[in-house]
């Protein structure tokens, strides 16, 4: 089996796959990718499965270094990339040879990378994911970012990746919603827009919120323009989903992102549409979003386009 | 938000792949003896598309993959599951039994609670382990269970300052509430003893001791402190 080492593990890169669904019953936290499409092209230019295990980098990237010749691509937050000394795509798939380092310099924009390598990042998975949680400690190696020394084992590769080692000359640049420091979504209105004032949905759409400091993966507390409660801030605690904005007594809200609780006790103002949440998800402290509403229709649509370019863009690069 | 409110429910959604059954504002086992009904009719159904299945105090989430299938189809089944669910009957199953070292270092606040009370320590432990409870959800993290309910002369409500590190295995208090932390995290709950049991053990071929609508009946292990 082939490992890829971690020489430098930048400021947070964990591993993460499609998330682990099925146990927010249980209390389990989905966790996954917090830009799922960058994380999707990732794979999709290595021709891995979707679901396959990836990095993800955060702010400040790695240097990793491979034990076998492996196509690799890294999509989302733009770095200056280098496979030993020599200038690489990103959004691109690229060969990197057997013991040679792949060094993420400097951010050009976005907060979020995702390295692939063809095989996938073979990890145990733990309750059928090997996303990793922070917070529990769940899943990817150990549950924490990795450090410095870390070796990941890599699966083995399909036949696509083994048979033809160049690249299609295919880019996934048009699929990243990396936007810069400022970033717009759409939103649709609840699941509890009754505990707020009637205007509470024009409040929201203002002014842009920052993100506050205090922001990680499992949340974004933004602050903007005040939201006012009339039903008081506390509901009795019920299911909390990705994009959601919840609401407590300071007006200020949280957006609730890829490692949130299952549950949660505030009420829940709008939530990001499905389409949005990894623009949302390449947004880091001291940037800003702004919201406007959509209707549902609005959000299938732009869920339907991008799911069209991203199903294209694996067909282009598997051929 | 398309909302249906023929029957004493009503169906909402949550962005564009979460829909929401809510039925009446409280936390009942009535009511959360429906909400643990719907959700197993849904698990079992294994409707096409759907990701996860959520049930809290008094509703069901649903999360659903919308391009496999929308809120319309979905709710007009949820309807009709909804309006069907009713509760098992209470006495189905024995208790989880789980066994208990209060006081001391394993339950710190159990003076508190005691003081709170206007009782002896004895006579807590011995009102925390009379009732049989019904565990209502699981949440905050994985594996916590939230039951009830608290005899009201023990419902001590949360500590001021939480703790920055509760250990797990730690069985606490929190008004009407009672729970187990599962893994050391942060928490505000009152401690009033510590169990062997894990509630959450990932490398366990079961990881979870509890769901929602199990009953549990606590148990003292050591002789009450005095």
């Amino acid at each position: 089996m082939a490992f890829v080492h971690i020489v430098k593990p930048g400021l947070q890169t964990t591993i993460q796959d499609e998330g682990r669904w099925g146990l927010q019953s249980r209390g389990v936290p989905v966790a996954g990718p917090m830009d799922p499409s960058s994380y999707r092209v990732a794979n999709a230019l290595v021709r891995n499965d979707r679901n396959q295990a990836t990095f993800e980098i955060t702010l400040i990237g790695p240097e990793v270094e491979f034990e076998d010749e492996r196509l690799v691509a890294v999509a989302g937050a733009e770095f200056a990339l280098s496979l030993d000394g020599v200038d690489v795509p990103p959004n691109a798939a690229f060969v990197a040879g057997a013991g040679s380092r792949l060094r993420f310099g400097a951010r050009v924009r976005g907060s979020r990378a995702y390295l692939a390598i063809a095989g996938g990042l073979a990890v145990t998975p733990v309750m059928g994911s090997r996303a990793t949680h922070l917070v529990s400690r769940l899943g990817g190696l150990e549950g924490r970012a990795l450090t410095a020394g870390d070796r990941l084992p890599l699966g083995d590769m399909n036949r696509a990746q083994t048979g033809r080692r160049n690249p299609r000359p295919v880019s996934g640049a048009h699929l990243i919603g990396v936007t810069g420091p400022h970033a717009h979504v759409r939103l649709l209105p609840g699941p509890q827009r009754d505990y707020f004032s009637s205007d509470a949905l024009d409040v929201l759409q203002s002014a842009p919120y920052s993100i506050s400091k205090d922001s990680d993966r499992m949340g974004f507390r933004l602050e903007g323009p005040l939201l006012r409660h009339v039903r008081g801030a506390d509901i009795i605690s019920d299911a909390t989903p990705l994009g959601v904005l919840q609401v407590p007594a300071s007006g200020q809200p949280v957006l609730l992102m890829a490692d949130r609780q299952t549950t949660g006790g505030y009420p829940k103002v709008a939530t990001v549409i499905t389409a949005d949440i990894g623009i949302a998800g390449q947004l880091g402290p001291g940037d800003t979003i702004s919201f406007s509403m959509c209707t549902p229709r609005d959000a299938f649509a732009a869920l339907i386009a991008q799911e069209r370019a991203l199903t294209a863009l694996e067909a282009a690069a598997a051929s | 938000m398309p909302q249906h409110r023929t029957h004493d429910f009503r169906i909402v959604t949550a962005g564009d792949s979460a829909v929401v059954v809510e039925f009446a504002e409280c936390i009942e086992a009535e009511v959360n003896g429906r909400v643990v009904a719907l959700a197993e009719m849904i698990d079992t159904e294994r409707i096409a598309g759907v990701r996860d299945v959520v049930p809290t105090f008094r509703s069901v989430a649903i999360y659903f993959d919308p391009l496999r299938t929308d809120f319309d189809r979905l709710s007009e089944r949820l309807e009709r599951a909804a309006a069907d669910a009713r509760p098992a009957p209470t006495i189905a199953r024995e208790p989880i039994r789980i066994p208990v070292s209060y006081g001391g270092a394993a339950g710190p606040d159990l003076e508190e609670v005691a003081r709170y009370a206007g009782m002896t320590e004895a006579e807590v432990i011995t009102l925390h382990a009379a009732p049989v409870y019904r565990v209502y959800m699981l949440g905050f993290v994985p594996g916590f269970a939230y039951m009830g309910t608290v005899d009201p002369r023990i419902a001590a409500p949360r500590r001021s300052t939480p703790r920055l590190r509760v250990p797990s295995g730690s069985v606490g208090i929190a008004g009407g509430q009672t729970g187990i932390y599962p893994s050391e995290t942060p928490g505000g709950w009152q401690l009033v003893g510590r169990t062997p049991l894990k509630p959450f053990d990932p490398s366990r071929a079961e990881p979870f001791l509890l769901k929602a609508g199990d009953s549990v009946q606590f148990y003292p292990t050591t002789p009450a402190t005095v």
